[in-house]
């Protein structure tokens, strides 16, 4: 059986009173892209909220290379190896794109070929060009390599991207595609939260599905993709491609 | 008025405008990273004053700006263990911080009355800097330039700390999103530790450097803080330039208010802030809250 890199086992986890997963149990796989689907409110962003240690889980066990993380703080769990692309990608608007850079760069002894500061703009020449500029004056798109370069560069063994492609045009959203694609030739393990479930279902091997605050499928991609009822029921017409 | 009138009085705005500054940078910084308003940081202030009023009395061989420098790392001590030990158990509780640090305050403020008594104690202007400096035909009181270019000095290397160091980078990171500055794997209650230290002890420094002007005397901490939070209101919470640019303004404000329109110093001080507050209240260089 191939090595879990992260497992959840019965994650419930609140915002302050109200429920919002409920017993939330997947496991992605060592140098796989797992796909985590589901509508807006379907608790996506909760759960990698919880991941990161944003939010603690109140139950269930949160494991990283069956490392316990959950309720960690979220420093400690990047430390070990948890990196984010968040939701709205969140770059630090009055640093330099070097400077976004530079003050996530972690843990380059414990991999074996590190990210540095060169190779991640070998990765994104267009923030080469702008490596001095503010990066709250980049465009969107530019915004999102950062944000992929800022979680790359601390080396982590999980990478979680929540909604890479939101409010891209669909050319920036191609290179962003193309980049996951590299990402897990590389061997980068990856949790991949998207709205854009066509993204999704082309680079992922493992399909995770949403419906308030629930798993109600876990399978191989394969059975997703043909399976029209499937999409319909929880992922809605709108973005089923 | 005659021109040495103006003049003067410039150069009394500059000097509080550099005071002020040693003040309100650590307030600013220590609200901008860990948005805690730090009402004790008056007595931080009025602290450095009186220990650097002891230590010159005390020790022949200590001039002023060893006092200074004394103070400004025995405050950086305090405001660490206050930080540590007291803050650090509030979390993220407004009122409780607000209570806290007044009434912390309050508590220095009794101390240094039962230590140091009633009584202003005078902290001298150091020998070489007692006679006039002559320029342009008038005489300027030399330790307020001096005091001048000490607060501009101060200004430059909290500059380069902060523009210029990764660790600088950090805490303006921690400023603009703490909870990504967090999942970068940056420990956060370090950087805050490092930050009000840095805050304290530079207010300890100012305490020590205002003396000759204002020496150390209790209610010192109250006259002080209150043009503070207005610097830090009127140039943005957590922004250096701001708080440079917003205590000259106030030096100015507040020094020509007094002497031109004693009645209404208060009001030519605090209407500008009104404005302010009700049209940008960001202040004049904050970034709006995301």
């Amino acid at each position: 059986m191939a090595t879990e890199a992260l497992k959840l086992t019965d994650v419930d986890t609140y915002y302050g009173d109200s429920h919002v997963l409920h017993g939330v149990g997947f496991a992605l796989e060592e140098k796989r892209v797992l796909a985590l689907l589901g509508r807006n409110g379907a608790g996506k962003t909760t759960c990698i909220s919880s991941i990161m240690g944003f939010l603690a889980p109140r139950n269930g066990e949160i494991t990283l290379f069956g490392t316990p993380i959950g309720g960690l703080a979220p420093e400690a769990i990047s430390k070990l190896g948890i990196g984010l692309v968040p939701q709205g990608r969140r770059i630090f608007p009055s640093l330099s794109v070097r400077e976004n850079l530079i003050i996530a760069r972690q843990r380059e002894k414990e991999s074996e070929k590190p990210w540095t500061y060169d190779r991640i703009l070998d990765l994104f020449p267009s923030l080469a060009e702008r490596s001095r500029q503010l990066a709250g004056l980049l465009s969107g798109g530019e915004q999102q390599m950062l944000a992929i370069g800022r979680a790359l560069i601390g080396n982590p063994r999980v990478l979680l991207l929540d909604e890479p492609s939101e409010g891209l045009a669909p050319l920036i959203v191609a290179e962003v595609a193309r980049t996951i694609k590299q990402l897990k030739d590389g061997g980068q393990s990856i949790v991949l939260v998207e709205q854009n479930s066509g993204l999704a279902l082309d680079v992922a091997d493992q399909v995770v599905i949403f419906n308030t605050g629930r798993c109600v499928f876990t399978g191989p991609v394969d059975e997703v993709r043909n399976n029209d009822d499937l999409i319909a029921k929880h992922l809605g017409v709108f973005h089923a491609h | 008025m005659p021109m040495q009138f103006w003049i003067i009085q410039s150069l009394n705005s500059l000097a509080l405008g550099g005071l002020l500054f040693l003040l309100a940078s650590g307030f600013s910084l220590i609200f901008g990273l860990m948005r805690i308003a730090n009402l004790t940081h008056g007595a931080f202030f009025m602290l450095g004053a009186y220990f650097g009023a002891t230590a010159l009395r005390s020790f022949d061989w200590i001039d002023l700006w060893v006092a200074a420098i004394g103070s400004g790392l025995a405050l950086a001590v305090i405001g660490g263990f206050l930080e540590r030990f007291v803050l650090r158990k509030l979390g993220n509780n407004p009122q409780g911080q607000v209570l806290v640090t007044l009434g912390m305050s309050f508590i220095i403020s009794d101390a240094c009355l039962v230590i140091w008594g009633g009584d202003p104690i005078p902290i001298p202007t150091p020998h070489a800097l007692q006679a006039p400096t002559f320029l342009f035909g008038f005489a300027f009181p030399t330790y307020r330039l001096v005091l001048v270019g000490c607060a501009i000095a101060v200004a430059i290397a909290l500059y380069l700390l902060l523009e210029r160091t990764r660790l600088g980078a950090m805490i303006r990171a921690g400023v603009d999103d703490m909870q990504m500055t967090r999942a970068i794997g940056i420990p956060i209650s370090r950087l805050f530790t490092v930050v009000f230290c840095l805050g304290a002890g530079v207010a300890g420094m100012g305490g020590v450097l205002g003396g000759p002007i204002l020496s150390a005397y209790p209610g010192l901490d109250a006259d002080m803080l209150p043009l503070a939070l207005i610097v830090v209101i009127l140039g943005g919470v957590g922004s250096l330039v701001g708080a440079f640019l917003g205590s000259f303004i106030i030096g100015f404000t507040y020094t020509f208010g007094s002497a031109l329109f004693p009645d209404l110093a208060y009001v030519i001080l605090f209407l500008p802030m009104i404005i302010i507050i009700a049209f940008r209240p960001q202040g004049l260089f904050g970034r709006r809250a995301s």
